[in-house]
């Protein structure tokens, strides 16, 4: 049990505060939002968000970062709307070739990024631009409906409340902290964030395992896009547009690091669900979409000074400072 | 040394500084205008948070500190630096993208409208760079261009060319060659004279006996000796920091050689490292002397295929048990050849500084404590407790970041990650730079213990003394050639420092001895 709780809930502590202060806040503002029909409609709508911020919390330990996750998304829902639609696959099928599509693309990251070593940030960029116009081409820029036969997927199961996407990216949240915490492979991804070059010269092939980060990030978004078709019931070639910035955001507000080598998957659902709190929330208070962005915004700043300051308190207030001081006193020595 | 009367210019009364635990618990000191302190004790002791206590970037927990007889507490380094107080830091911190010259005035660039003034700078950079030595060296050079000697220099520089009245230098000669050193105390001997103040914390009993006046040695956070440096000797010295008396280290007996394990012939990289030959044996521990950039490291990272092999790079290696050629491409390859390196640069190249030691340990060797792809705690603590015991690494758990724990912990660590492996060639890069005396000794014993074991040991080192303490046989490196064998016995400073400086005098232009003209 201590162990558990130590693997699970430590680290967490702080993050959890801030969810139910929230919760709570808007409980009080809003007589509808601690209602169970608020609580199902906002669990079933962060399936997407929340796989792909998995997949980004692994990139983002390695130091890299994956821009393309959103385009992705639109990719392997378009895919399953032209295997669906237009040439009646069966379903299962469909899904498996979503979840292909964004790990081959995803695999191409790694590659490019790995052998060629062009910063991820470019290459995901390519990616970013690639994929949604792959998604274009595929839909021929329309919006495929497809339907009761992938409603199911993102509908809450009745009795439960939960969906099966839902109940499916809980497990990955789980799996994949799991992955990080205890696992070679995640030994390695953090080893790799915190000092690539030490990780190299002690005779660890590091390409496999990056590739292996990026992969992981297209999977999941082809994931979100099988979610996602689901949640509309049609394939969407503009589906997730900007939806990087959001699992970025996410799994930043939980902790992780941009310069890698620190990371947690259980701390970015709780980023996934701080966001999804607020902007239900928000909505619920009657704040306009402009409001909603701007409030968003400080938040996800204040969460990450905020994680700052509790990491090393003392060294972040110096170079603060030494920041600021030098310009004021530049003439004088 | 001179004006001794009225009070000295720091005086440190009853300072303690507790993090989780009591770092300091009650350090005197007592430094004179003039006077070069040394500063000497374990890892552990607490000289760096002393240090940076009194160059501002700590604040102790409670205690007096005087400076000139006015009370002192600075709250930052800038603090510390208006009032005449300066430090020179033992980890470098140069920014590589930028030119020498704007290196040295990065604090206070010469600008007029916001633009740097590249005349002012190169005057300036000119100035300070003499005071170290390193008149020859173009301040537009690019920081990254320098060897990790001379960017210590720069550093040296950048913190002496301005006024102070305290100058704190924390392990300064751990990567200069011997000339540079004495271009280092040429410049501490004028400052002195100008009535500065110098704390100097070092590990070189060298060092020490060359420059200091006084030497107070810290055990555990306290004050445990001062006194006038005429007056002590080594042994008084370590067995201050010890709390036990101390034997003198000998040199090794001599083992028995084993068997050839890799040649290297003819084996070039241009530009670093020309036709080097070189046999190395089991049981044997073979020494690689030479200037800060005579290719010691280079020749190390080519065995380990630490960098991509150039065009036009030549030359064969043979695994002679096998009667293999040994071409590794990358780390990878050598590691399966059975060899290991561990680097001279260990916050770069070696640590994974945010992670826990356990980690930082099992790091090469995770099969070892893994099944199936998941890591065994039990088995990993296990592993970890034994090396720990085996090299008595000091840490507070298994859990506690590196970057929290010193110098000689940090290394210790390395050398674990790599005991583990069982590698039988081991490439050793300054395998004792900035540690203390107690690690430096355990270093060596356990240099002897593999070469016993039948293991092949290469080690590179920059204090002669090392050498012929752990060495069975010393090559000697100059300009990317091998310049000189030399055996246990047939050995002696002179000739090696010779051979060192071969193909510098060979060349006698000004240009390229002006740097090394202390050689006799």
């Amino acid at each position: 049990m201590t162990r558990l709780s130590s693997l699970f809930v430590k680290e967490s502590l702080g993050l959890g505060a801030v969810l139910l202060g929230l919760v709570f806040l808007f409980g009080l503002l809003s007589e509808h939002f601690l209602t169970l029909l608020t609580f199902t409609t906002l669990v079933n709508q962060i399936p997407p968000l929340l796989v792909i911020a998995i997949g980004m919390t692994f990139v983002l330990i390695i130091a890299g970062i994956d821009l393309s996750v959103g385009s992705l998304m639109a990719l392997s829902g378009a895919t399953i709307g032209l295997a669906l639609a237009d040439w009646q696959l069966p379903l299962a099928l469909c899904m498996v070739l979503a979840l292909l599509v964004g790990a081959f693309c995803g695999t191409i990251n790694g590659m490019v990024s790995a052998y060629w070593a062009v910063p991820s940030f470019i290459v995901t960029l390519g990616m970013l631009e690639i994929g949604r116009g792959a998604a274009y081409l595929v839909t021929g820029s329309q919006t495929k409906y497809l339907g009761q036969s992938v409603e199911f997927i993102a509908s809450p199961l009745p009795g439960l409340g939960l969906s099966p996407a839902l109940i499916v990216a809980l497990v990955l949240v789980i799996v994949a902290h799991l992955v990080l915490k205890r696992s070679v492979l995640g030994r390695y991804l953090v080893a790799i964030g915190s000092n690539e070059e030490a990780v190299r010269l002690s005779g660890i092939n590091i390409t496999p395992i990056k590739i292996i980060a990026f992969a992981f990030s297209g999977c999941m978004a082809g994931l979100a896009g099988l979610f996602h078709v689901g949640y509309l019931a049609s394939a969407d070639p503009n589906a997730g547009i900007g939806l990087e910035l959001s699992a970025i955001a996410a799994v930043v507000i939980g902790g992780t690091s941009l310069a890698g080598g620190r990371g947690s998957v259980v701390n970015s659902f709780l980023g996934v669900l701080i966001i999804a709190v607020l902007q239900t929330g928000l909505a619920q208070v009657g704040a306009s979409e402009p409001t909603k962005r701007v409030i968003t915004g400080l938040v996800i700043v204040l969460a990450v000074i905020l994680d700052a300051y509790r990491h090393g308190a003392q060294n972040w207030l110096g170079s603060m400072v030494r920041l600021l001081k030098p310009w004021g006193r530049s003439n004088q020595a | 040394m001179t004006a001794q009367t009225g009070e000295p210019l720091l005086q440190i009364d009853q300072l303690h500084k507790s993090f989780t635990l009591p770092v300091l618990q009650g350090v005197h000191l007592a430094v004179n205008a003039g006077e070069v302190c040394a500063l000497m004790g374990a890892n552990g002791a607490g000289k760096s948070t002393l240090s940076n206590i009194i160059c501002g970037r700590l604040q102790p927990t409670s205690g007096d500190m005087q400076l000139a007889g006015k009370p002192y507490a600075p709250k930052s380094l800038a603090d510390a630096e208006r009032l005449g107080v300066r430090m020179v830091l033992q980890e470098l911190a140069p920014i590589n993208n930028l030119s020498v010259g704007e290196n040295l005035c990065l604090r206070d660039l010469p600008s007029r409208f916001g633009f740097v003034q590249y005349r002012q700078v190169e005057q300036y950079a000119r100035q300070a760079l003499a005071l170290v030595g390193l008149q020859d060296l173009d301040p537009a050079t690019p920081m990254h261009r320098l060897g990790i000697g001379q960017k210590q220099l720069v550093e040296i520089a950048t913190v002496i060319a301005r006024p102070c009245r305290l100058l704190i230098l924390d392990e300064p000669t751990a990567a200069l060659t011997d000339p540079q050193i004495e271009v280092l105390f040429q410049q501490i001997k004028k400052l002195q004279s100008r009535g500065v103040a110098v704390i100097y914390i070092s590990h070189r009993q060298s060092d020490i006996e060359t420059i200091a006046d006084k030497v107070t040695v810290l055990r555990d956070g306290k004050t445990v000796f001062s006194q006038c440096q005429q007056f002590t000797t080594g042994d008084d010295i370590i067995s201050h920091m010890t709390g036990v008396p101390v034997t003198k280290q000998a040199p090794f007996a001599v083992r028995p050689v084993g068997d050839l394990f890799l040649s290297l012939r003819g084996i070039t990289r241009p530009p670093l490292l020309n036709d080097i030959n070189l046999a190395i044996y089991r049981g044997e521990v073979l020494g690689l002397a030479g200037l800060i950039g005579s290719g010691r490291t280079e020749l190390l990272r080519a065995i380990m295929a630490a960098d991509p092999v150039p065009e036009s790079s030549a030359g064969i290696m043979t695994l002679a048990e096998d009667n293999k050629p040994y071409a590794p491409r990358s780390p990878v390859d050598a590691v399966a050849a059975g060899i290991g390196m561990i680097p001279e640069d260990r916050q770069h190249q070696a640590l994974l500084s945010a992670l826990p030691g356990s980690h930082n340990i099992t790091l090469g060797q995770l099969s070892d404590v893994a099944s199936f792809g998941w890591i065994k705690h039990h088995k990993e603590n296990q592993l970890v407790r034994n090396y720990q015991q085996q090299l008595s690494v000091q840490w507070a758990d298994p859990n506690q970041p590196v970057s929290q724990l010193s110098g000689g912990n940090q290394q210790k660590i390395i050398i674990a990650r790599w005991l583990l492996r069982d590698c039988e060639l081991l490439l050793f890069d300054e395998p004792t730079r900035g540690i203390d005396v107690q690690t430096k000794r355990l270093i060596y014993t356990l240099l002897d213990q593999l070469a016993k074991a039948g293991k092949a040991i290469v080690v590179v080192a920059s204090e002669w003394q090392e050498l012929t303490t752990v060495c069975d046989r010393i090559a000697v490196l100059s300009q990317g050639e091998i310049s000189g064998v030399f055996n246990r016995g047939q050995w002696s400073e002179r000739k090696l420092m010779a051979a060192a400086c071969a193909n510098f005098l060979a060349t006698t232009d000004a240009e390229t001895t002006s740097n090394h003209d202390a050689i006799e």
